[in-house]
């Protein structure tokens, strides 16, 4: 909140589609906004973790002796202990299949076995080092190809929250690694591929991926004579609290989660990772408990899904798409977390933004013995989008059709079904093809370079869904000086949700951004809300605020009418509320809530007519060169066009997409977790596992936000933050077989990979 | 684990402190934990993110890898020192305005490196921006807006 502006400053004056600063500005570039990271408690033990250093095995004995021993340790805690005071302790939002430490098994190397606590945290760690565990050693798997059919099973029997009914099938399902099986089923797809002039088939892979938000997952539990507080660096503490409600058996207002300003969530931070271990070490302790992993940690918590895709479309003569089979395997790693309802989700748009009459889906989550996968921005679809857009692109050259015009004749337009069955609205995917075109001159000629140094230039769009039905829950309250709070869970985790909301409040109050609060989360005031994911919040939350501040309002104007005042901002308030109660006292509660429409999938079919409220667009233009002595490609220019409605605050809107390409950028040319055979994470570091530097960044970016208005959105917006990322991977490939005619099929496009393919392109594959 | 503890006396934002250390002590976690200045954040713990950037002795280093012992008798400062008497920097403020920050959480970091930039060279190109910026990682990759605000202070103090 910025004092500084005055009440009546801008009154009426226009507060969404401004670029108002971000709230929190002073405070970051200060060192002073507060992070979980940084809170300190009195008598705060440090909790540290054992990991188990195989794959896939059954404990025979865990020692902890020689940990016990070690001077200022407090106490050592193992999966049978936690037992005392949860005895079911299996936790997750689609499975509960994952014990807050490792019980009878473990699934994967990192997973979390003992807990050291110690006052001092340096003490704690090298006691958690001194622990032994024996284990009978099982055979693993890790490919989610091979696991989806094979005789090792992660875990002996399924068992599905009860949060999703189409995982209910599933619920006590043996000998499989199987934990969600998404189908669609449109049209009569064996006949479209009869009489399809052309057929096209490829297999595409992505590799494992983690968030690495630079404030590594921290959360502190403190314990109270019937309660439990939980500082924690969460996307969704409306969650925490309910599943840590859950585990305990209490009613959810003896828990209470509260946030600060996130450094980073990208995904990782969305339901719970280490609440449940610190609020049970907390309680056993009865003392308060900080975990503050590492960097390296962080690796053995969630990641991104590695996939396979098997993609195979039928063209017509004309080049239209006539069909198309979809077969993704989604490697979900040893505990499912939210994974089944990325392979849903995304699945069910696995075919693309095109016009499709025949379609044939099948989306699988399959467990693995490897860390487990979540939600990562764009949750599953620029996976799918790698595939879909490389595989579209393979098409249109092979036709000598431009891949421009390929795309345009088979797009989705406004009004027209998707295969899933749900009608496009306010879907400008023609407009974002047409405007990263423009801005790249794709009509006009191009300097393809001579000699060593090749040049390319490529495209590719993407589509996602937004995660339905949700819900959002806000609350204004309005002082009696006629200043304004804005109370909700939607976490700031540097996306400027925090001023976005405020300029909604502004705007329906008709006073200045700059005047309105916005609290952090605080699940003990702060009302119920799904979380901050998927891009959902602009659009759930948004109206859940517009609401909220028109209730508000309503009241205010009622106020001003009975003590004879006009309203008019901040000082009519203040007026109305000394009128009434004789002093500068009182409040007004404005409350608004909503839920976005959903219609289940038809279990037979998978087809819905209402999957999504609003479709996501983003597409990406590349243009690169490629060194064919070495393999190294140069990134020229970005350009980054998405739909994201109306933007509440247009250079928020801009860094979204250009941070979203960017952190795409890093997943296609570098990022990888890298396995041995036996499951061992050789690289959990970042001087190994390189994320992109400011070296790394295009000479040329320009992002867009094609002009475009979400009828059904709060003032006519929709999430924005996932978009910029759905095109790059495809587009920077497309480019490279552009500039040098090889195709790439696998995540990231390593200079080594793009070389062996030049070499085999020209009849001298290099040797293993 | 029992280890000899010792005092040490350095300058820190312009004020003479102490601290009782142990020798296993990082300077960041003393900035952090002793003087309660939380602008300075680990991160990756390996020096390469630059998160936990501290200047000693007007040169900027990770305060992860530096032990404490080492800054007895040295100047510390910490992007807590930027602000003078709550008056922002033309860096801080041209960061704001630029929009040079998502999450925030290495921010503390770029504004030392940038300021010590600025410092040696009022007037530097691209190149050298990014070159003296290339120990600094930001998640969010706001990159380009770091770019733009670093280039619009020079501007302003020129």
């Amino acid at each position: 909140m910025d004092t500084k502006v005055s009440p009546d400053q801008v009154i009426d004056a226009q507060q969404v589609g401004r670029s108002v600063p971000r709230m929190e500005g002073a405070a970051k570039v200060t060192g002073r906004a507060e992070y979980i990271h940084n809170l300190r408690l009195p008598g705060v033990l440090h909790g540290k973790v054992f990991r188990s250093r195989i794959a896939h095995g059954r404990i025979l004995s865990i020692d902890t002796s020689a940990a016990r021993a070690v001077a200022g340790v407090h106490s050592v805690v193992t999966g049978e202990d936690i037992r005392r005071i949860i005895p079911e302790p299996y936790y997750g939002p689609a499975f509960h299949d994952q014990p807050i430490l490792a019980l009878d098994k473990v699934r994967y190397v990192g997973e979390p076995v003992a807990a050291v606590l110690a006052a001092d945290p340096h003490v704690a760690e090298y006691a958690a080092g001194l622990i032994t565990a024996e284990y009978e050693e099982l055979p693993a798997v890790f490919n989610e190809v091979e696991a989806a059919t094979s005789s090792v099973y992660v875990h002996d029997e399924l068992k599905p929250a009860i949060t999703f009914p189409d995982l209910k099938h599933l619920k006590g399902k043996r000998n499989t690694n199987v934990a969600l099986d998404y189908k669609l089923r449109r049209g009569d797809v064996a006949a479209a591929f009869a009489s399809a002039a052309h057929v096209f088939e490829h297999e595409f892979h992505t590799q494992h991926i983690m968030h690495t938000p630079f404030e590594p997952f921290v959360a502190l539990a403190e314990p109270l004579d019937d309660s439990v507080t939980i500082h924690t660096s969460s996307q969704m503490p409306a969650y925490v609290r309910l599943e840590i409600a859950r585990l305990l058996g209490w009613p959810e207002n003896k828990v209470r989660a509260r946030t600060a300003y996130l450094g980073g969530g990208f995904g990782a931070k969305v339901y719970v990772k280490i609440e449940p271990l610190v609020v049970a070490l907390a309680l056993l302790a009865r003392r308060p408990v900080k975990m503050s992993l590492t960097m390296e940690e962080q690796f053995y918590v969630i990641g991104k899904h590695a996939t396979t895709f098997r993609i195979k479309s039928a063209i017509t003569a004309d080049g239209r798409i006539a069909a198309r089979k979809c077969e993704v395997f989604w490697n979900g790693g040893a505990y499912a977390d939210i994974g089944p309802r990325v392979s849903q989700k995304s699945g069910f748009t696995s075919t693309g933004p095109y016009q499709i009459e025949c379609a044939e889906i099948d989306s699988a989550e399959i467990y693995t013995n490897l860390p487990p996968a979540g939600a990562f921005r764009g949750f599953g679809i620029p996976q799918l989008v790698w595939a879909y857009e490389s595989h579209t692109d393979i098409i249109a050259r092979a036709l000598k059709i431009d891949p421009l015009e390929f795309r345009r004749r088979n797009i989705l337009h406004d009004g027209q079904e998707h295969p899933t069955g749900t009608v496009m609205r306010d879907a400008e995917f023609d407009e974002v093809l047409v405007r990263i075109a423009a801005r790249m001159g794709w009509d006009q000629p191009f300097d393809r370079g001579t000699g060593t140094k090749r040049r390319g230039r490529g495209i590719a769009i993407g589509v996602k869904a937004s995660i339905a039905p949700t819900t959002s829950f806000a609350l204004v309250n309005v002082s009696a000086d006629g200043s304004a709070v804005l109370f909700c869970n939607t976490i700031d985790m540097g996306q400027a949700s925090n001023t976005a909301n405020a300029q909604l409040v502004a705007e329906v109050l008709g006073i200045a951004a700059e005047r309105v609060k916005v609290t952090q989360a605080d699940t003990d005031v702060t009302p119920f809300d799904m979380g901050t994911l998927g891009s959902r919040s602009m659009f759930h939350m948004g109206h859940a605020v517009r609401l909220a501040a028109e209730h508000a309002r309503t009241q205010l104007e009622a106020l001003c009418a009975e003590g004879g005042i006009t309203y008019s901002g901040e000082q009519s308030v203040a007026q109305g509320f000394r009128k009434k109660f004789g002093m500068q006292a009182g409040n007004i509660f404005g409350v608004g809530h909503y839920t976005s429409r959903y219609q289940a999938a038809d279990p037979v079919t998978g087809m819905s007519k209402e999957v999504t409220p609003f479709w996501m667009i983003g597409g990406a233009g590349i243009e690169l060169e490629v060194d064919t002595e070495t393999g190294h490609v140069t990134i020229l220019r970005m350009v980054n066009v998405v739909d994201a409605g109306r933007a509440i605050n247009p250079r928020v809107v801009e860094t979204q997409i250009s941070g979203a390409a960017l952190m795409q950028m890093g997943q296609t040319m570098t990022e990888e977790m890298i396995f041995t055979s036996a499951g061992e994470l050789t690289n959990p570091s970042l001087a190994y596992y390189k994320i992109p530097g400011i070296h790394d960044i295009p000479a040329s970016i320009e992002n867009e936000a094609v002009e475009a208005e979400t009828r059904n959105g709060p003032f006519g917006s929709k999430g924005v933050g996932e978009s910029g990322t759905f095109g790059v991977s495809p587009a920077i490939a497309n480019a490279i077989d552009d500039a040098v005619g090889v195709r790439l099929y696998s995540l990231p496009l390593t200079p080594e990979s793009i070389y062996r393919a030049i070499c085999a392109a020209r009849g001298e594959p290099l040797e293993d | 684990m029992s280890v000899a503890t010792r005092t040490i006396n350095f300058t820190l934002n312009g004020a003479p402190v102490s601290a009782t250390i142990a020798p296993h002590h990082t300077l960041l976690e003393v900035v952090r934990d002793t003087f309660g200045l939380n602008g300075a954040r680990e991160s990756c713990g390996q020096g390469l993110c630059g998160c936990c950037t501290l200047m000693v002795n007007g040169q900027s280093v990770s305060g992860c890898l530096s032990l404490a012992a080492f800054a007895d008798g040295a100047t510390v400062t910490t992007v807590e020192n930027l602000a003078v008497d709550g008056k922002l920097s033309p860096l801080q403020t041209a960061f704001i305005e630029c929009g040079a920050f998502q999450c925030g959480f290495c921010t503390s970091g770029f504004l030392l490196m940038a300021t010590e930039l600025l410092a040696s060279n009022p007037k530097p190109t691209e190149g050298e921006i990014r070159n003296h910026l290339s120990g600094n990682l930001c998640r969010c990759a706001t990159y380009p807006e770091v770019m733009r605000a670093v280039q619009l202070a020079a501007e302003r103090m020129a």
